[in-house]
């Protein structure tokens, strides 16, 4: 018997490839990929609803970092922490949103190397900050233009606000050693029988460390060059 | 002690000031739908263990359903106006940073100074989730902050966090969701089924095409799962170890460095990973969800091809 495994349970990614190609609401194709992976496991109904409602408890910690700042964020919000944050990036004169954000990705990915992981993220950095100050910069270099800044390259902004924090921390992570990654995987490969001392695997992530902060930089100067273009045709429309 | 369990009560809690706020407010657009939607997570964060599992399954598919038939709506928007804000800005100025900068400072101080403190022979922080825990007194120390530097009340730091939990509306859950489905792709060797695809499919006989091949993989299996840590032990096993390794003569070290790394590009393009990719888009309130994996996509597709190549050229030393 060479084919013992059993392939139905590749249904449930056919089942979730749909759903995001359909444009289906993830919460329900989620579901019905959970539906579809037990049948095809041959799981019975109850086991599959014991088996999500185990899950659902026990995964439960993942969305604190996401809630727990929020009430604390939403309260500096409402008293001006957005419009204070890019008063002060307006100060700056040779501040540009993509300038801004390399700055940010350097910070973010060697705090991350060093295990300073909680130094960033969503809800308590980019919302409230980041993306308030790359926003700003361009909207100070609307005004001197002249000009209005659009909503779709406002978006995109922010959009690359939220990217450079996801490209820093998952690029320097891995660099660091006591990382749970680099723990997985010298198990992993222990139980393969063979044995990696973990700073050499923290070593030999630098190479793509510093190649993904090169090419991320080069899209931020692109994303500057972009709003220079812009600028310039709002400019020449008006 | 202060335990992972007790940031579970205060979140529960959040949840159910979410729900009640909703019910009392006239006029929202779905108001029953959505105080239900928000009662029944709180109802999974202050039960948690003591929910039978059966009825936690029961739980999370009814709060599925109402999300996926349009009945989790934001109530009115109360952001103070521009202005007030403008004026409090320049009122407080530095001080507004104080508190934000409290979370990531008092995080880190948890999870290296306090971390052996003890009162008696009990720890201070629970120990197996230091990190977590030490951010979650770091929110509520930013919280105390923010109080005292604007003189508002906790109260009202409940209401701007239901402001915030009301834009992002379900994208709140899916991640926690999204975990659930990784958990039973396990169970259910969804994982050992893509490797024999794979290693049946693929013709491994050229170094140059294995090693793209391991470096694809693992990233589109992480696309597939949303979790590098899903997709590793699978590819590694499946491609890593026994060819690129065993065949080839790789650095193991270097193979597992760079085929996590190919599984990160993954990240970077995918719903999946609905807590780096559609909870920040619904957070800045962009109108595309997948606005921030289209932002990501011109750095994890070339940075994807430098691993191939890095792997490649490096694969010996």
């Amino acid at each position: 018997m060479t084919n013992a495994v059993n392939l139905w349970p590749l249904l449930g990614i056919a089942v979730v490839v749909a759903g995001f190609l359909l444009r289906a609401n993830p919460v329900l194709v989620v579901i019905a990929a959970c539906g579809v992976t037990g049948a095809a496991a041959a799981m019975p109904p109850v086991h599959i609803l014991e088996s999500l409602g185990t899950a659902f408890i026990k995964t439960r910690n993942l969305p604190l970092i996401l809630l727990l700042p929020l009430a604390a964020i939403g309260l500096l919000e409402r008293f001006g922490l957005k419009e204070y944050a890019q008063s002060a990036i307006g100060r700056v004169r040779s501040a540009t949103t993509g300038r801004l954000l390399t700055v940010y990705l350097f910070a973010r990915e060697l705090a991350a190397a060093f295990g300073l992981t909680s130094l960033g993220g969503h809800p308590n950095m980019v919302r409230p900050l980041v993306a308030p100050m790359a926003e700003a910069a361009a909207e100070t270099a609307a005004r001197q233009a002249g000009v209005e800044l659009d909503d779709a390259l406002r978006q995109r902004i922010r959009a690359m606000s939220a990217a450079t924090d996801n490209v820093g921390l998952f690029f320097g992570e891995d660099v660091f050693v006591a990382f749970g990654a680099i723990v997985l995987m010298q198990t992993i490969l222990r139980a393969e029988g063979i044995e990696v001392d973990p700073l050499h695997i923290a070593l030999w992530g630098i190479p793509t460390a510093v190649t993904a902060f090169i090419i991320h930089a080069w899209n931020l100067r692109r994303l500057d060059a972009r709003i220079r273009r812009e600028l310039a045709r709002a400019k020449d429309v008006r | 002690m202060i335990a992972l369990e007790d940031f579970y009560l205060l979140v529960g809690l959040l949840f159910a000031a979410v729900a009640v706020m909703t019910l009392r407010e006239a006029g929202h657009p779905r108001r029953f739908g959505t105080a239900l939607f928000w009662g029944l997570y709180a109802v999974a964060y202050l039960c948690g263990e003591r929910l039978p599992p059966a009825l936690a399954g029961v739980l999370m598919i009814a709060m599925a359903l109402v999300a996926g038939c349009g009945l989790v709506k934001p109530g009115r928007p109360r952001l103070a106006p521009e202005e007030q804000r403008r004026a409090a800005a320049a009122r407080l100025g530095n001080w507004l940073l104080l508190p934000a900068l409290a979370i990531p400072v008092v995080t880190m101080f948890g999870a290296t100074v306090l971390k052996d403190a003890a009162i008696g022979l009990r720890p201070l922080l629970d120990q197996k989730h230091l990190t977590l825990v030490s951010m979650g007194c770091g929110a509520l120390v930013a919280l105390a902050l923010a109080c005292l530097v604007t003189r508002a009340t906790p109260l009202q730091g409940v209401r701007e966090a239901r402001r915030l939990v009301d834009a992002m509306g379900w994208a709140v859950v899916l991640p926690h969701m999204l975990a659930v489905l990784g958990l039973l792709f396990s169970e259910a060797g969804v994982g050992k089924a893509v490797a024999q695809v794979v290693t049946t499919a693929i013709p491994l006989d050229s170094q140059f095409i294995a090693c793209a091949a391991f470096c694809v993989a693992m990233a589109l299996l992480t696309v597939v799962m949303g979790n590098g840590f899903a997709a590793f032990p699978v590819i590694a096993g499946g491609i890593g170890i026994p060819v690129l390794v065993g065949a080839y003569g790789a650095n193991p070290a270097l193979m597992a460095a760079i085929g996590m790394f190919s599984a990160y590009c993954g990240t970077l393009m995918t719903p999946m990973a609905a807590n780096f990719n559609v909870v920040p888009a619904a957070l800045l309130e962009l109108s595309d969800r997948n606005a921030v994996i289209k932002a990501q996509l011109p750095t994890a597709l070339p940075l994807l091809l430098a691993n191939i190549f890095l792997l490649y050229f490096l694969m010996h030393q």
